[in-house]
């Protein structure tokens, strides 16, 4: 069978095959640059399908070049296992129980041989064996859900995940964490805030920056701060917990519908937009930013609502947009259409007569702005005015991808004009502020003295 | 029954038993009964403008104080490839130390720091480091594979070394044997320690990422002169290239050694070829030592499986002001623990290293495993001092011990307590087995000390951030037809140049010989005189600079292809090349000067043949006067010698010698 040959086409699996020669095996290959040795390593699937991967008695990989072998012998055969020592968890009395929900993502990942990639394989149970430390925070029970990518995740995911959260919940609970992937966090931050709102108990997002197959990974301190909060937060929110500077000293608690990633690979990549983050959890304690917060609450009622209308869409907006993309979103009959506008929240004037057509057939707009922080203000110039006659309805400070997700689980419920604009524009949890603080938008900016100062002692 | 022992008398005897002499004094045939092995790791810095994996300035380093901000890690061992825990990743997971980098924009971007992947490789690095493997006789691999090579330490921020096989298996010729290479690699520089006490290290960051090729040999090398003589052999390869950096760190040696029934110890960084002698000498003696240690424990201890430490913890309060160390650990408020070694005596002072016994051993892990700042720990066996008696009569009423076993005291932080006591358990135990796998650091006194368990194949792993490198035929030949000449052909070069053999060392060392052919092929001007203008006067005024305005060895500041100019200069204006050595001092206080005024400093005058030979009548005359010697051509010599300044650059001395004997006579 090919599972012999993990990876290999063309040449190089030619010659496998004519030298009889299996992945995993010890093997001697004699080529026109030389004699080498070594274990038959998989190949990944992106790489070309000229070379040999050999993993050699000092530990490193080299790649054979197919054209130059000439004789190959197998002297042995040994495959590899890959496994976190996994051991049972430590139940205590004393200590809360926390459910770890698992999707997928770097934060329960391992190495894989086919794509030379990360991928997401470890059960979270196996997480114990990684991080023993989880033991003195809680008492933990895993369930996989699902083993995707984060870029993967959407309603297939959604629905089951609230649906999970309210069993968790029911079973007493002190606190849930979900393990997810970090490109899409924030999305399944917002979506989860509107499906399960109000809970009684902590909903903790977390993921990792850096996979956890690497020493200087994130994400065994991101895990337990996780846990914690979940153990013992004193908010009951959905919330991301992720690092708040590069080094290694607390993570941020981000509210579900405030936070966006904000950088392609740094770790403390999340962000609250527009407002403070909840608080700072240290694996000791969680210290709140702010009083306004969804408190804890010994019940155990929690209503959630997975509705959800998937032909949504986000329209980021930049000059010479053509009125096609709008024609092709309408003609597709979607129901909704987010403008991640310019400035206040405008678009060219060419487009007004495609949009007018758009809210004719029956679309519903809502305008946000692309400047991330900052409330939509159509009053204030023309464009603006002429959009809102239009019948596209301002989203004050919500973030473009939490109005995304809140259009989706609006339309869901109702295709009611009225009744879409009521949900729209009701805050649920914290995803539009009513004020904002002269602190909610902090961009520093370097080179200035007093940024390099506090850069320096405060580190990154 | 009380036996006295006294530890200075068994340190003695026990260094006769390993059989220890100085290093002058012992044998080639010493080594080969100690069953001595001896193989090198030689680091080398690759001379490029950017950094390995990313694109910001290599080679240019800060002071430790000099940085912009700090960042905080710490580092956990993960899985490899194949599924085992590495040894030193455990280790370094109980130290639990706090890594601090310092970072400055300059040199360090958000790749060091691990906030971004990995750019393209360095090709420059590559080409150089493959130049490198064909000059070693390497096969060279097909594709390039990233590695991740696990250091826990935190001397690199991910807490791997990014690194790629390029060649195996080569070989390198010594005078009087061939010895094999392993490998040939490219891999990222680490961080440099600014310090390294109790829980908290701390590192710069502008180091970090610098491209590096590693060359490593087989356990080949017999003696320890034999390790100096590949060692220098590489160095030299190194630098033919032309593309290597030179200077303070540019080039390290790891060096490994083994004796007969020891194991592979490695010894990391040495920075001076000239220590790696001393420091294989005393390791060899060090594990002889340790084995001795074994066969006298398990004479006393049949089954080790038996043995176990005992532990009592002591009331600091009640025994404060029985010693400094005491005071000071109850003024920190640690806490204070009596170990008893059972079977022990006469282990703990059991020498070891020139100055060190197994004691050392013991407070060598202590420091780096518990983090406990040495001094770390009392014993009943001190070689430096007598024993304090009186308190360990204490200790061993405690304890209980017997009369056969030893006792050490420590002092730590609550945390630290169990780490501690593992680590003494476990290093004794080690000491039934005889010689673990360690990687120790050397000292400039030919001493070495513990650095980490070493590590072994189960720490690489393949980096997922790079996509492996074809090494096409045709890189190869491209890179093969531009080589320099293997350091061998140096030697049949310098030998047929007929260049002395005191001047090899410094021609080989900043790779002179590519100069001195220019200046043969441009200017016609002897190999051998170029070369003795090199490595004689030039390396004695090189060394009374440096001695004079206290320059740190290693580096020469000079820029050697300023004698190219020169010799193009003498060319030009006709001068005989003798001159040369008199404008050499010249030249080195002032590299910069024109050499026509170079000439002018020198007092050198144009003139023919007839001007110069000119006072030859009355010299002669003047001689006749003033002989003391018999010898006829002492009368030559003496005129020669005051013709000589007025002959320098106009006429070829040797020349001037056949015209005094002519009588001046064109």
């Amino acid at each position: 069978m090919s599972d012999l040959f993990k990876g290999y086409k063309g040449p190089a699996l030619e010659l496998l095959k004519k030298f009889n020669i299996r992945v995993w095996s010890d093997a001697a290959v004699k080529t026109t640059r030389g004699d080498f040795r070594g274990i038959v390593l998989p190949r990944s699937e992106n790489d070309d399908d000229r070379h040999i991967v050999l993993k050699l008695a000092t530990g490193y990989n080299v790649g054979i070049d197919a054209g130059t072998v000439s004789g190959m012998e197998e002297l042995g055969y040994k495959e590899a296992h890959y496994k976190i020592p996994e051991k049972e968890f430590p139940v205590s009395r004393e200590k809360k129980n926390v459910k770890l929900l698992g999707t997928g993502g770097t934060i329960a990942s391992r190495l894989d041989y086919k794509t030379g990639a990360v991928i997401p394989a470890f059960s979270p149970g196996e997480l114990y064996g990684a991080v023993p430390e989880l033991a003195d925070i809680a008492n933990l029970t895993t369930k996989k859900l699902f083993g995707i990518f984060s870029e993967d995740m959407g309603p297939k995911q959604y629905i089951p995940l609230a649906e999970a959260c309210k069993a968790a919940i029911e079973e007493g609970y002190a606190g849930i964490v979900i393990g997810h992937g970090t490109d899409t966090l924030h999305h399944t931050a917002g979506i989860l805030s509107f499906m399960v709102p109000k809970p009684p108990i902590p909903i903790v997002l977390v993921g990792s920056q850096r996979s956890s197959d690497r020493p200087s990974s994130d994400a065994a301190l991101n895990l337990m701060n996780a846990v914690f909060t979940a153990a013992h937060s004193p908010i009951a929110e959905v919330m991301v917990c992720m690092f708040g500077p590069t080094s290694d000293q607390f993570d941020l608690l981000h509210r579900g519908t405030r936070v966006r990633k904000m950088h392609s690979s740094y770790r403390s990549t999340f962000r609250t937009i527009g407002d403070r983050p909840l608080a700072t959890v240290n694996t000791k304690e969680v210290v709140t930013l702010t009083a306004d917060f969804n408190p804890r609450r010994e019940d155990r009622t929690v209503t959630i609502n997975t509705a959800f209308e998937e032909r949504v869409t986000l329209l980021y907006y930049y000059p010479n947009l053509n009125q096609d993309m709008v024609e092709a979103v309408i003609e597709k009959g979607y129901k909704g259409l987010i403008i991640a506008g310019t400035g206040l929240g405008h678009v060219n004037r060419n487009l007004f007569p495609v949009f007018r057509r758009a809210v004719e057939s029956g679309m519903h707009i809502y305008m946000t702005v692309q400047t991330l922080w900052g409330y939509v203000h159509m009053n204030v110039y023309d464009t603006g005015r002429y959009l809102l006659d239009l019948g596209i309805i301002p989203c004050e400070n919500m973030l473009p991808e939490v109005a995304y997700m809140k259009l989706c689980w609006a339309l869901g419920q109702s295709k009611d004009r009225e009744e879409v604009r009521r949900i729209m524009l009701t805050p649920i949890a914290g995803e539009i502020t009513l004020r904002e603080a002269y602190d909610g938008y902090i961009v520093m900016q370097a080179g200035l003295p007093e940024v390099d100062e506090f850069l320096t002692k405060h580190l990154l | 029954m009380k036996i006295s022992f006294d530890p200075q008398l068994n340190h003695e005897s026990s260094r006769k038993r390993v059989g220890w002499t100085p290093r002058r004094e012992t044998r080639a045939e010493a080594y080969s009964a100690l069953g001595f092995k001896c193989g090198l790791e030689i680091h080398q810095q690759l001379l490029t403008d950017k950094k390995l994996f990313c694109h910001c300035p290599a080679g240019r380093y800060h002071d430790h104080d000099d940085y912009d901000a700090e960042i905080v890690r710490h580092m956990r061992p993960t899985l490899s490839e194949l599924g085992e825990y590495d040894g030193t990743a455990l280790m370094e997971f109980k130290t639990r130390k706090v890594v601090i980098y310092r970072i400055k924009n300059e040199t360090t971007c958000t790749y060091e720091i691990d906030d971004t992947p990995p750019f393209l490789l360095n090709r420059q690095a590559m080409e150089i480091a493959i130049e490198a493997a064909l000059l070693l006789q390497c096969n060279i691999v097909g594709e390039l594979h990233i590695t991740r090579k696990q250091y826990l330490d935190g001397s690199i921020p991910t807490g791997f070394q990014r690194t790629g096989i390029l060649g195996i298996e080569g070989e390198i010729p010594l005078a009087r044997k061939k010895v094999r290479i392993i490998q040939v690699s490219v891999e990222e520089d680490a961080c440099r320690e600014v310090s390294d006490a109790g829980h908290v290290r701390v590192y710069s960051t502008d180091r970090l990422g610098m491209p590096l090729m590693e060359m490593v040999t087989y356990p080949d090398m017999l003696t320890p002169d034999e390790a100096a003589e590949a060692a220098h052999y590489l160095r030299f390869l190194a630098r033919s290239t032309g593309k290597v950096r030179t200077g303070i760190g540019a080039a390290r040696e790891d060096v490994n050694v083994s004796v007969a029934g020891g194991t592979r110890v490695e010894i990391k960084g040495v920075a001076h070829i000239a220590w790696i002698p001393e420091l294989v000498h005393n390791e060899a003696f060090r594990q002889k030592a340790l084995l001795e240690i074994r066969d006298e424990l398990r004479r006393r201890i049949p089954d080790p499986a038996d043995w176990k430490v005992g532990t009592r913890e002591l009331d600091l309060e009640a025994l404060n002001g029985r010693h400094p160390l005491l005071r000071e650990a109850r003024k920190n408020r640690l806490r204070l623990l009596a170990v008893n070694l059972p079977g022990f005596r006469g282990i703990l002072s059991f020498f070891t290293q020139p100055g060190k016994t197994f004691a050392d051993e013991i407070a060598g892990r202590l420091k780096v495993i518990a983090c406990l700042e040495k001094p770390n720990m009392l014993h009943s066996e001190p070689v430096e001092a007598a024993p304090d008696e009186a308190l360990f009569q204490e200790v061993r009423q405690v304890l209980p011990a017997k009369d056969e076993d030893a006792q050490l005291l420590f002092w730590a932080a609550d945390d630290d307590v169990k780490t501690a006591l593992e680590t003494i358990e476990e290093r004794c135990r080690l000491a039934f087995q005889g010689v673990p796998n360690e990687t120790r650091k050397g000292l400039p006194d030919g001493t070495t000390l513990f650095e980490r368990v070493l590590p072994g194949p189960d720490r690489m792993y393949p980096d997922t951030d790079s996509a492996p490198i074809p090494i096409e035929e045709e890189l190869i030949e491209r890179l093969r037809a531009g080589m320099p000449v293997g350091v061998s052909r140096r030697f049949a070069q310098f030998r047929e140049w007929r260049v002395p053999q005191d001047a090899f060392a410094f021609l080989l060392k900043h790779n002179l010989a590519p100069l001195i052919e220019r200046i043969h092929v441009d200017f016609q001007a002897e190999p051998r005189f170029v070369a003795t203008l090199l490595a004689h006067d030039l390396k004695h005024l090189l060394g009374r600079k440096r001695s004079s305005q206290r320059v740190p060895s290693g580096e020469a500041s000079f820029q050697f292809d300023r004698l190219h100019g020169l010799f193009a200069f003498l060319k030009k204006e006709g001068l005989e090349r003798e001159i040369a050595r008199a404008m050499l001092p010249v030249l080195l206080e002032h590299p910069n000067i024109d050499f026509q005024s170079l000439l002018t400093t020198v007092g050198f005058r144009k003139l023919g043949k007839k001007e110069i030979m000119a006072p030859l009548p009355i010299l002669k005359k003047k001689y006749q006067k003033i002989a003391t010697s018999k010898d006829p051509a002492a009368a030559g010599r003496w005129i020669a010698g005051q013709l000589r300044p007025a002959a320098l650059g106009n006429l070829p001395l040797r020349d001037l010698a056949a015209q005094i004997g002519k009588g001046g006579a064109a």
